[in-house]
């Protein structure tokens, strides 16, 4: 099920917080730059440049690893897991960014960009939620199924 | 000079705004959309528009799409390498980062190429 949890927050310090504004920053002023130095070909590719994942990743491993060791556990393997599956959330997400992209390359033309750009954002989001749950449900089917066949060879070797 | 201080701070803000987001939702799988937001054309889409005008904006949307695409392969490529060989996440994340420079500017050369 998907949750809220706004108590994570605090568990960024303020210059976590910092670092992210100063890579995003950074990140968009420079494919400003390269837009304008090379074209819109090339500066088209850096809007969908991971530009935070690499800060986000390192944040994800270190929050879990620290709220484990807290709790008595060990914290290294569970931080590098917790990082490998918002990865492959973010993969699902960056599906959904070249939805994004086809809306505003497809219907920007002679139409108001501010609505364009809502409209890219919305099904930005409808089809990131979509392939998460589309990949969630797969992904249950498939170990119900494995649970099956498994219960089964156990039921045969009894025999 | 002030064009560029404009993208750097709605960058930032809205950067930083997709990444909040990201870290109060659970599941980690949901969370992990929130990496892929488009933060950095929504930052810069609507300056581009007013700079440039609507076609270049469209042109900058089409090679988004190989950008998405190189990002997808990317991460997915640290999400199987972190399960599997259990390295830490920024070195898979930086070891990797060439990933997204190959896909995305060889697909953006094979497109050239072919018009």
């Amino acid at each position: 099920m998907i949750g809220v949890r706004p108590s994570a927050l605090k568990e960024s310090k303020p210059h976590e917080y910092l670092m992210r504004f100063i890579f995003g920053g950074v990140c968009t002023a420079a494919a400003g730059l390269i837009a304008k130095k090379f074209g819109p070909g090339v500066g088209g590719l850096f809007l969908a440049f991971p530009a935070i994942f690499p800060a986000s990743a390192s944040l994800i491993e270190t929050h879990e690893k620290r709220r484990k060791e807290e709790a008595g556990l060990e914290g290294t393997q569970r931080g590098r897991d917790a990082a490998a599956v918002d990865a492959a959330g973010a993969a699902l997400g960056a599906i959904a960014l070249a939805a994004f992209a086809g809306v505003v390359w497809q219907m920007l033309e002679g139409r108001s960009a501010v609505w364009v750009i809502a409209a890219a954002t919305a099904v930005w989001a409808l089809t990131a939620v979509g392939a998460w749950w589309l990949r969630r449900t797969l992904v249950h089917v498939w170990a119900r199924k494995r649970r099956v066949a498994s219960a089964a060879r156990g039921v045969l070797a009894k025999r | 000079m002030v064009e560029i201080l404009l993208r750097f701070a709605i960058g930032g803000v809205v950067v930083s705004l997709f990444a909040i987001v990201g870290d109060i939702f659970r599941p980690k799988s949901f969370a992990g959309l929130f990496g892929a937001a488009p933060s950095i054309a929504l930052a810069t889409l609507g300056l581009t528009v007013a700079h440039n005008g609507k076609a270049y904006a469209a042109m900058e949307g089409r090679s988004m799409i190989l950008g998405a695409a190189a990002f997808c392969m990317y991460a997915a490529l640290v999400s199987w390498v972190g399960m599997r060989w259990k390295v830490g996440a920024l070195k898979t994340t930086l070891a990797l980062m060439p990933v997204w420079f190959v896909v995305s500017f060889g697909a953006w050369m094979l497109v050239r190429a072919t018009q």
